[in-house]
């Protein structure tokens, strides 16, 4: 899933600040998982906005949703006729939620109220960490498994770097070496040989560095 | 052997010396006397000098226009490179930049991680590893090409080394990461900082057991402490080292004002010991800070006058 985190609500409060009608807009899919910006969430975050503008004494209307999802043009339309009540949207949605609002309500303010994270997986309640950075070619089969984009600090496909220490990474004594976790999956798979194969220089042109990624898909296009 | 590349350092070691070399890290701004001054300090006594590049992500100037200044003052410089500010164009680009000043060794490395130097928000490059560097400079070097396949004109006559960490988890992944880095084209190793001697022993046995001594030249990587709080600050605070508790109990039993002289005589016997261990080509002295100190170690240690070649 996507994985965002909850913005601190004075930076929220900071970007809002001059609305008075405002909808807090949340997702039912990733952040909901998350536990960032879910019903829930939707929830805390607007009582706790109606507590701060009652503070103020100012009289702010607060208004809650949650979609199915906000990354399709079907469930972001179920707001076309409600849209206009309000003078603005804090999407809990990750950021792909929030600019595909912007993109379908142009002159409408769209703020984020989450930070948007990773791609990862729920470790442990209330943990959530990195798998995934979406590089357009995946090397897994390779690595036992094991993304050394996601999880070697410095992205070495040839690892691990001098810095690994009792199964650590240099950088943070609490986080796992992304190489540790590929060499102990390759000797549990017996497939240690492979070790020695030396990565390829990658090709970066399907990742971030391509400019903005597209897939299309006749089979499936209408 | 015959030798590659005209670089020095490579001449002695193929002629069978124990080759000595040292380092300097650029300042932490213009001066350039800097690095003449700490280079004038050390000249006579190694054989060549590597320049650090950023190292420990602080930022210094350049490690190229450091390389510069030591050849033209007819010093042999080791042009160290980390793979963590720069993507493949500005690597290729350097390269030959240093290639035109007729700098002829390179150390390829990863860099330590951004988050332990002044630019910790910064982002980092890693578009290759240090493995991958190797491989371009011998691309460039032997095949006289770009990585993008177009022929270089005067292409970098480069000899290639790289740094190994012994001490580094998981242990038995050390050998053959060596392995590895040989087969990318690496031709000589400068060691991390050796103080658990059995333990670098153990690690060379094993190098030599799988012949990768034959190889690659390994230069064994020492820096002398200079008190007890740097022994304790190198034990737990530098990732990747390992300082036993006999060398820091040492240190801290030896009167404040000799533990600069003990963490000397440290050095030295460390470097009488490993001259008899098979594998070790030469040494590499990071005396960090403390240069001047080089020559003292070089002679007590019996490896000086330095061998001339031509
Ligand atoms: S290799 Fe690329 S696509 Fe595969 S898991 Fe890693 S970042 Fe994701
Ligand atoms: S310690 Fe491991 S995870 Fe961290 S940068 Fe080095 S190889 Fe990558």
């Amino acid at each position: 899933m996507i994985v965002a985190d909850k913005k601190p609500i004075e930076e929220i409060i900071e970007t809002i600040k001059d609305h008075q009608s405002i909808l807090v807009l949340g997702c039912n899919e990733c952040v909901t998982v998350c536990e960032a910006g879910g019903k829930k969430e939707v929830g805390i975050l607007a009582s706790a906005l109606r507590m701060h503008f009652l503070q103020q004494g100012r009289e702010v209307n607060i208004a809650e949703r949650t979609l199915e999802r906000q990354c399709d043009h079907e469930y972001l339309e179920e707001i076309r006729d409600i849209i206009d009540d309000y003078d603005a949207v804090v999407s809990i949605a990750c950021g792909v939620g929030v600019q595909f609002m912007a993109e379908k309500y142009q002159s409408k303010p769209i703020y984020p109220g989450v930070n948007t994270l990773f791609m990862g997986v729920t470790e442990a309640r209330g943990v959530w960490t990195e798998r995934c950075q979406g590089c357009g070619q995946c090397i897994l089969a390779s690595t036992g498994g094991i993304c050394p984009v996601s999880r070697c600090a410095k992205r070495i496909f040839n690892g691990p770097c001098g810095g690994s220490a009792s199964g650590k990474c240099e950088v943070d004594k609490e986080l796992e070496c992304g190489w540790q976790l590929i060499i102990d999956r390759l000797k549990a798979l017996g497939r240690m040989d492979d070790y020695e194969n030396i990565s390829p220089l990658k090709d970066w042109s399907t990742d971030r560095a391509g400019g903005p990624r597209k897939v299309v898909r006749e089979d499936v296009e209408l | 052997m015959s030798t590659n590349t005209p670089s020095k350092l490579e001449k002695i070691l193929t002629a069978g010396h124990l080759a000595v070399t040292s380092e300097c890290g650029p300042p932490r701004g213009s001066d350039p006397e800097v690095i003449t001054e700490k280079a004038n300090l050390i000249k006579d006594h190694v054989d060549a000098i590597n320049v650090t590049d950023n190292q420990t992500s602080m930022t210094r100037l350049c490690s190229l226009a450091a390389c510069i200044r030591l050849k033209l003052m007819g010093v042999e410089p080791v042009l160290q490179m980390v793979t963590r500010d720069r993507n493949r164009i500005a690597l290729q680009s350097d390269i030959l930049g240093a290639a035109s000043f007729d700098i002829h060794n390179i150390l390829c490395l990863s860099g330590d991680h951004q988050s332990f130097g002044d630019c910790a928000q910064g982002q980092n490059v890693h578009d290759i590893d240090s493995m991958q560097l190797i491989q371009t400079v011998r691309h460039m070097r032997d095949d006289g090409k770009f990585l993008g396949g177009d022929d270089i004109k005067r292409p970098p006559q480069m000899f290639v080394g790289a740094a190994a960490n012994p001490f580094a988890d998981p242990y038995e992944i050390r050998v053959p990461r060596l392995a590895k880095k040989i087969a990318a084209g690496v031709e000589f190793i400068q060691t991390q900082c050796i103080y658990n001697l059995d333990k670098f022993e153990d690690w060379m046995k094993k190098v030599c057991d799988r012949g990768l001594n034959e190889k690659v030249y390994i230069l064994a990587g020492l820096t002398p402490m200079k008190s007890a709080g740097m022994a304790r600050y190198m034990k737990n605070r530098v990732p990747g080292m390992d300082v036993p508790d006999d060398i820091v109990k040492r240190m801290a039993d030896t009167p404040k004002e000799k533990q600069a002289q003990e963490g000397i005589d440290i050095c030295v016997e460390a470097i009488q010991r490993l001259k008899e261990v098979k594998g070790v080509s030469g040494f590499h002295i990071m005396a960090i800070e403390w240069e001047e100190k080089v020559p003292e170690i070089v002679e007590r240690a019996g490896l000086h006058p330095r061998p001339s070649v031509n």
